[in-house]
This record gives C-alpha cells, structure tokens and sequence, in this order.
C-alpha cells in the first residue's frame, strides 16, 4: 500500500542542496524528457560539474529566473514518488535572513534531511536549521554528510561529524537521527548502495526515506475534532464536518464540546461511501451526535477526562514572519484550529538568538525572530502544549487591517492565573450607577496630530455636559504621560503601551457610569480597535478631528513640529511616523467647518441623539 | 491504528480545503474546466458537504472554442448532478470575433480567458475562486499557496505571499480582493489518473484514444474538430488513434499518439512516459507570456 512522506531538506547554502533534490528528482525518474533535454543544454552553458556532466542543481536552480527577482526566499514543493512511497519535499532556500520559510516549511514535514558538507562540517547554519526544525515539532532527521567524494570516503572525518550533531541535539528532542555518508554529484547513496563505503552499514538516503515512519500518524493521542463548518441540508440531518486532528472516534464515545464544556455522544460518523465504524487522524469526515447541543465552527471535540485546558492565557513561541514587528499589547487576530479571536501579546519572556540559542530580553520581535511570549486572549479557547498537540498547540496571528499573517506560535504551557484569577461580582453594578447618573456612560476617544484641536474641542465638550449635570472625566495624552505613562517613551511599542493603558483606564471610569473624554493622538487603527474592542457596542465613539497636517504644523502651538524637523523629535506623528487616518469614524470634525465652539456642539447634539444623554432641548 | 494511503491523504486534504473555503468566505465558486483535474475538484466538494448539496455555483468560462464532447459532456454532468452551472463567455470578445486562428492564442487566451474570468467573478461578486491547478504542473505553480490572495485587480503578487503553516488558512480579505483556491496543489497528474480509477469519476471521452480526425501542426496533432480551423496548404486530415493528456481550447491543445483507451491502459502509458504533461499546450511556448506573468494578469 502506497503511502505519502512530507519532508523539508535544509542545510547551509552551499552544502549542496539542489544538487541533492536534483539528484533525487532525476535518479526517481520524476523529471521529464523534455525537462531533461534543456536541462542537458543548461549544463552545457551554466553547469560546475564540468563537460558532458549534467549539472542536477539546475532542475531545481531552473526557477532561478523568479529566484533572481526576490522570490527565492520562498518554500517550493516538489514530488516524486518509488513503488513504495510517494514524498512531497518543502525545498526551503539556506540563507539565515529565511527562517519563516523554513519554519513554514517544516511546520508539515514528517522528516528533515540536513545536509552537512564534509569538508566544513557543522556550520552555525547546521545549528539554526536544528533549533527550528526543534521547535516546529519535527521529530525525525536525517543527517546527509555531501561531499563525501571529495574527502576520498573517508570514514573517520564522516564519524567525527556524526558524533558532533549528536552531541548538539541532544537537547533538541529529536526522537530519530540517522545519519548517510553520500555524494549528490556522483550519487553515491542517495538512491542506491555506495561501494566507496564499504564500512557504512546503513541503507543509503532513499531506503531511509522509505523506511521512516510518517509523524503525521497521529491516532495515538487523544481525539481532538476542530469543526469547521455545518451540515444541515434539511431539519433532518444536522451533521459537524470536520478533519480528526489527533486520536480516534467511534459511534457511542462520548464527546465534550469545548469551550462550552458540554457532553454529548456520537450517533454517527458519516461519508459518502457509507457511514463508518471509526473516524482516525487525518480523516475528513462528517459527525452527527445523538442530541441537538450547540456547536458552531471554532468548537472543538473532545473526549471528556482527556481534554486540553480552556484559556484565555498563555505562553507560547512564536516565529515572526512580517516586515512590520510585534508590539506588545496590540491586538491581533488569532486562529487556533478552526476558532477565532483577538490576541495580545502581554509579555516577550525572552527573544531566542538562533544562532547561539542565547535567551535575549527584548521589546519587540522582528522579522525572523523567534521569542518565548505570554498572550492573552479576548475569551477562553482550547490550549495545550505543541509538543501534546498541534491541533490545540499551533496557531497564527493575522493583521486585523492587512490582513496579513504575521506570526506563527507554537503553545509553550497555559497560564494558571488565567483560572486563578476570576471575575468578582459586585452588589452594585453598572446598570445601577447609570440610573443614578441619569445619563448613560461612554467613551469620547478623540483622535488626529498633534495640534489638531483634540484637547481644546474636549475641553468644550465636557464643559458643556458638565453644567448639563453629567458626570464627565478628561484623560488628555499630554497629562497622562506625567503619572500613569510616565515610564513610556515615543517608540511605537510604546505608543502601544500607553494607548493599553488609558484604554483600560477610561474602561473602568466608563464601568463607574462617567462620560470619558479621551484626547490622544493615537496614530495606529489597530490601537484604536483595541480600545473600542473593551467597551460594549455604541460605548465607544472615535472622534476624528481633522485638521490638516499643514495647518498643524503652521500652529505649532507647544513647537513640536519644528523640533521634529529639525530632527530632534525623531518618531513625532505626521513627520517621523506615520497617521492611520479612521476609516470609519463615528464622528467627523472638520476644524476648517467652523470654530471649536461650533463642534463642541456637534459633539453634544451626537451625544443626544444616540441617546447618551438626556436631549437638551 | 488506521493506514491511510497517500490518494487518501490528498482526498482528506482536498476536503479539508474545500469545507475552509466556504466556511471563510461569503461567495465562492468552483471554477469548472471540464477537464480531469475539475473532475476531481468536484468529486472531492460533493464528499465535502455530503449528505449536503453543493453550498456553491459551478463556472465555466467559454471561449468558444473548446471541443464540442467538452461543452456535451459538461452539460450532462451538471444535469446529472443537479448542479448550479454559470457560464460566461467575454461579449467584447465575441462582438470583436476574437478567436485563437485569426488573433494567435496570446490574444485569444488574454481576452477569452483571464478577461472572460475576471469580468465573470466582477460581475457575480464572488471573492473566493476554487481552481484544479496543481503545484507539480508548472514552475511558478510549484511556489503558489493553497489559498492564493489576489488583489483589486486579481493580480498575483509572487513576492508577497501569506506563510501557510500547517493547515491553519488565513482567507481574510478585504474589500475588492479576493482568493483563488487550489484543493489539489499537492497532487500529481498520476495522483489524479490514479483517483478517477479508484473512484470512478466520469471524464471527457477526449482522455481516451480514439481514431479522431488530425492535422500536424506545430509539432504535434491538432483535431480538427469542426469547420472553423482553416487547413494550410499542405494539411490533409487523417484519421489516427490519438488521445489528449490536457485539455483546452481545440486549435491550441495538441494530441498524442495513443492507444490507451481505458484507465487502466493510461496510467500505464503515463508510467512509461517522460514528457511533460502541458508539452501539449501551445499556449505555454508563448515568447513573453509565461505562466507567471499570464497570473499575476490574473489568469487562473
């Protein structure tokens, strides 16, 4: 019976990587004859293997031409296949500047080949490559000595090689490592026995990969079930489609639906070839339970006494893959299996140098950087460590305005406090303080550069709400920064960390039943989301004063703008870093409409009409 | 503990891309090539939502000049099956009678094709395109993502695309964006030949050989295969047992010499062969039009 092997191939730029994936592809038969004849004329024009030789390294290197405009940093899959095994190999490109590639690449390999040139031995690149593999959970290796050849075969420098990669992943966890003395140029071991190596007892690298056991069986562990959508074709049948993650199930189980926590049984497991008896890792199928409980894409299966915890904190490794960097306290999308949410990143233990495998103490994780960090969530989702589980254990973070994936983590543990720390319910609750008040909470946040009008048009505004009786509070950017935020600088993470914090504040100023007025420049969309994500539906209003940045910049009433050109303010908005404009504000004030008197008005009458305050009239 | 063998694994694969796709996205369609990769795609979506109907349109872009058993044995498929089944046809072009004979195929693939398809997914609203194109086919294939974003315009960005990691697949877009999806990136054309056997997937009688009316053009057989090719001077058709491994538009897609008129006698025949699958496809010699450059135009 055929089976599938996913495998990455990694190694130092010059270890002879295409040659080897050449080599393979060619020996395997998978590279077709017309393939084959420009790959003879090729090597006639760019070949280093020397006349009449062909050079196997173009096959691979025959993409080039996209590789030569930025393109080979990108994982590409390749296929070939024996009578015994079918392979699809992540063929990831060496250079350090690419660890996110090969991060994705080996995030679904079952095994690596790491390929070490003989006459160099390891390389710190050979480390890198451990520590990554490592870390995304491949368990399997297979060590490739290249070059052989060009050493004469010699069977002690192969041994000293050997011992030394096992002397430095010991502490890497991997379950497997074997190791093949070979000669991608020549193809010596790499599909067929080598006579040069008479005192090698192993089989040469093709047998081994035929051989390996494909990690992705991962029947063994306990059944998790992400759903990812509904079948319900009629009133009759209500079916929970899905791909088994890990263990197995069988009509009759018992399942726990998580994060709700609630039981049910399996009545069946459907397909279109007929229902089966069991449902194993790595099947799409279909489940019906034998009652109506609620479970919606984003639930998770599991069976009850085996489950993963349900948190909405954790401490996991995360591998940032985007130009833009990781600032703490923004918020993120996260998607864990089939569920998502939003995600802050609270804390970076620790960023890991990949080279040394040192520990850092950092601020900010960058492209290609790997850290250790806390995140918190906006609600309780199953988590359990990768190394357990990928189904509960991986995750990415996605860009809440670009879209873009930014990140991939891998669940280090939960964190106990999340379910240390509850909720205490109070006697006198928010519905209380409003009745008291007579008028409903909520936050004015208002947003636009420096010298827009912010603080002069709130000053306004809350003047006006406080002789209507309300019960108003000012937290102004400038003011906050000389207690609450005095410890912040201009960075952009810690413009994050100051927009968090005034965020939370004016959160719980508005749970006591105030009307908060928020005058912070607050550059970033995502900052702003955030804000508006702790405060219920219609309690948040963002106020776009818009000014233009000349006309800012003419005022400069406290001189900001000409130190900032004058490069004495280097991360000042609208001249060192950027302004995200709202693209939907609540309200609009356009300063050059009329005075601030006029819009402070506008304010109050917007209050009124959304029934914040009583109406004035 | 249960095997599964490797067809299993790309079928669960497949699925499992399939029930993704609509689960994020608000309008999906299927794009249907009538081809035998389409063949697959849409057996894999009737497993996906089985007991379920197709929770999405089937869309063929016509250029007018597919084979005529192609167009037949499309409308037999989607009647047996009750399927939803669009098919958009470029206006511009018909009105301008663009054609690959009297245009060349560069003009006709452009208009007919990645036009055709672009003015049908604008005009349908759809923001999520299931395509059958497989990673192995093609060089620029072999780079692009399972969930492959394309911007305003349907353009391709190769340098900018999202990591995919494990099988977590991010299909946020924005507005005016959308995405094109390929179930069957890791499959192989033997994979393919391997799973219509096993499960018996109905195919254009093309796939098989057949003694069929052929000129010799261009280095391969082209099937005349009805009055709309001029013949050269020269050019007398003959009748030779020919089969097609791809197909496409009829003056464009080359046959080749077979005998292999079953399944069984293809997969054999493809064993034995070292040619390249879309060797056949004249559309791909085009100087100045490779396939990276005819995606990032948006062609599928």
């Amino acid at each position: 019976m055929m089976s599938l092997l996913r495998f990455i191939t990694c190694g130092s730029v010059d270890d002879g990587k295409s040659t080897l994936i050449g080599r393979l592809l060619h020996d395997c038969g998978a590279v077709p004859e017309d393939q084959l004849a420009s790959l003879a004329r090729d090597s006639e024009r760019h070949g280093t293997t020397g006349r009449g030789n062909l050079d196997l390294a173009l096959l691979v290197d025959g993409l080039s031409a996209e590789r030569e405009q930025g393109i080979t940093i990108d994982v590409a899959y390749r296929y070939f296949g024996t009578a015994r095994r079918r392979f699809i190999v992540a063929d990831t490109p060496g250079h350090e500047q690419y660890t996110r590639n090969m991060a994705t690449g080996a995030s679904n390999a079952d095994l690596a080949v790491l390929l070490v040139d003989a006459r160099k031995g390891l390389l710190t690149q050979t480390r890198r490559h451990s520590f990554i593999l490592s870390l995304m959970g491949v368990r399997q290796v297979v060590l490739a000595v290249n070059k052989m050849d060009a050493i004469g075969w010699d069977q002690d420098r192969f041994n000293a090689i050997v011992a030394d990669y096992r002397a430095f992943a010991a502490a890497l966890g991997f379950t497997d490592i074997q190791s093949v003395p070979l000669s991608a140029l020549t193809g010596d071991n790499v599909t067929r026995a080598s006579a040069h190596t008479p005192w090698h007892a192993g089989p040469p690298l093709l047998a081994l990969l035929e051989a390996a056991p494909a990690a992705s069986d991962a029947s063994d562990g306990p059944f998790r079930f992400p759903v990812q959508w509904v079948v319900r074709p009629d009133g009759n049948f209500r079916g929970l489609a899905g791909t088994v993650a890990a263990g197995a199930i069988q009509p009759g189980n018992s399942v726990r639906v998580l994060p709700s926590g609630r039981d049910s049984t399996i009545a069946r497991i459907v397909t279109q070839d007929g229902d089966r008896d069991r449902a194993a890792a790595g099947q799409a199928v279909t489940l019906v339970l034998t009652d109506d409980v609620d479970v919606t894409r984003g639930d998770m299966l599991v069976p009850p006494g085996a489950e993963p915890e349900v948190t909405d904190q954790f401490t996991a490794h995360l591998i940032w893959m985007h130009d833009e960097p990781l600032l703490p306290g923004r918020a993120y999308l996260i998607r864990m299996g089939t569920a998502t949410a939003t995600a802050q990143i609270t804390q970076i233990k620790h960023r890991v140098d990949v080279n040394s495998l040192d520990h850092l103490a950092s601020h900010a994780l960058g492209l290609n950087d790997v850290g250790l960090c806390n995140l918190s969530l906006d609600r309780p989702l199953p988590a359990e460590p990768y190394v357990d589980g990928r189904a509960c254990g991986s995750f990415i973070l996605i860009d809440r305005h670009s879209n873009a994936t930014l990140a991939c983590g891998m669940v280090l543990h939960g964190l106990r406090r999340a379910g240390n720390i509850q909720r205490q319910p109070m006697r006198v609750g928010k519905p209380d303080r409003v009745a008291a008040n007579g008028h409903r909470p909520c936050v004015l946040w208002f947003t636009g550069l420096s010298g827009a009008g912010k603080t002069t048009i709130a000053d306004l505004v809350e003047q006006r709400l406080h002789t209507a009786g309300c019960r108003t509070m000012s937290l102004d950017g400038d003011n906050v920064r000389h207690g609450l935020c005095r410890d912040l600088g201009f960075t952009p993470a810690d413009r994050v960390e100051n927009i968090r914090r005034v965020a939370h504040v004016a959160q719980l100023m508005a749970e006591a039943g105030l009307i908060v007025l928020v005058s912070l420049i607050s550059p970033f969309r995502a900052d702003r989301e955030m804000a508006r994500s702790l405060l219920p539906p219609g309690e948040f209003l963002e106020i776009f004063v818009d000014t233009r940045l000349d006309i800012c910049e003419a005022r400069d009433v406290k001189g900001l703008y000409r130190k900032a050109r004058s490069g004495v303010l280097p991360n000042f908005t609208g001249i060192g870093s950027p302004y995200e404009p709202p693209t939907e504000p609540d309200l609009r004030l356009d300063t050059g409409a009329g005075p601030p008197a006029s819009l402070a008005d506008a304010v109050v009458r917007h209050l009124a009409q959304t029934g914040i305050i009583p109406s004035m009239e | 503990m249960s095997i599964m063998t490797h067809l299993d694994q790309l079928e669960a694969e497949g699925i499992h891309i399939i029930r993704e796709v609509v689960a994020q996205f608000r309008k999906p369609v299927m794009l249907y090539s009538i081809g035998k990769d389409s063949a697959v795609m849409l057996h894999l979506a009737l497993k996906a939502f089985y007991p379920g109907r197709l929770p999405f349109p089937l869309l063929h872009v016509d250029t007018g000049w597919k084979f005529r058993e192609m167009i037949s044995f499309r409308d037999k498929i989607a009647a047996d099956l009750g399927l939803e089944l669009l098919v958009h046809t470029n206006p511009d072009g018909v009105a301008q009678g663009v054609g690959p004979i009297s245009h060349g195929s560069a003009v006709h693939t452009d208009i007919m094709k990645t036009q055709g398809l672009k003015q049908a997914l604008d005009h349908f609203g759809f923001d999520a395109a299931f395509g059958g194109a497989r990673r192995d086919e093609e060089r620029s294939r072999a780079k692009e993502r399972v969930f492959s974003f394309r911007d305003r315009n349907h353009g391709w960005d190769p340098r900018n695309q999202r990591p995919e990691l494990w099988n977590l697949y991010n299909g946020r877009i924005g507005k005016g964006e959308s995405l094109r999806a390929f179930p069957l990136s890791n499959w192989t054309e033997q994979d393919v030949w391997a799973y219509i056997a096993r499960e018996a997937i109905p195919i254009v009688p093309l796939y098989f050989a057949k003694p069929r009316p052929v000129v010799w053009r261009d280095g391969t057989w082209i099937m005349v295969d009805d009055h709309r090719l001029p013949l050269l001077p020269g050019e007398v058709p003959e009748m030779r047992k020919v089969r097609f491994r791809t197909l496409g538009c009829y003056p464009l897609t080359g046959a080749i010499d077979s005998q292999a008129d079953t399944l069984e006698a293809i997969i054999g025949e493809l064993a034995g062969s070292r040619l390249s699958e879309r060797q056949g496809r004249l559309i791909d010699a085009d100087a100045g039009a490779s396939m990276e450059q005819k995606k990032r135009e948006g062609y599928f």
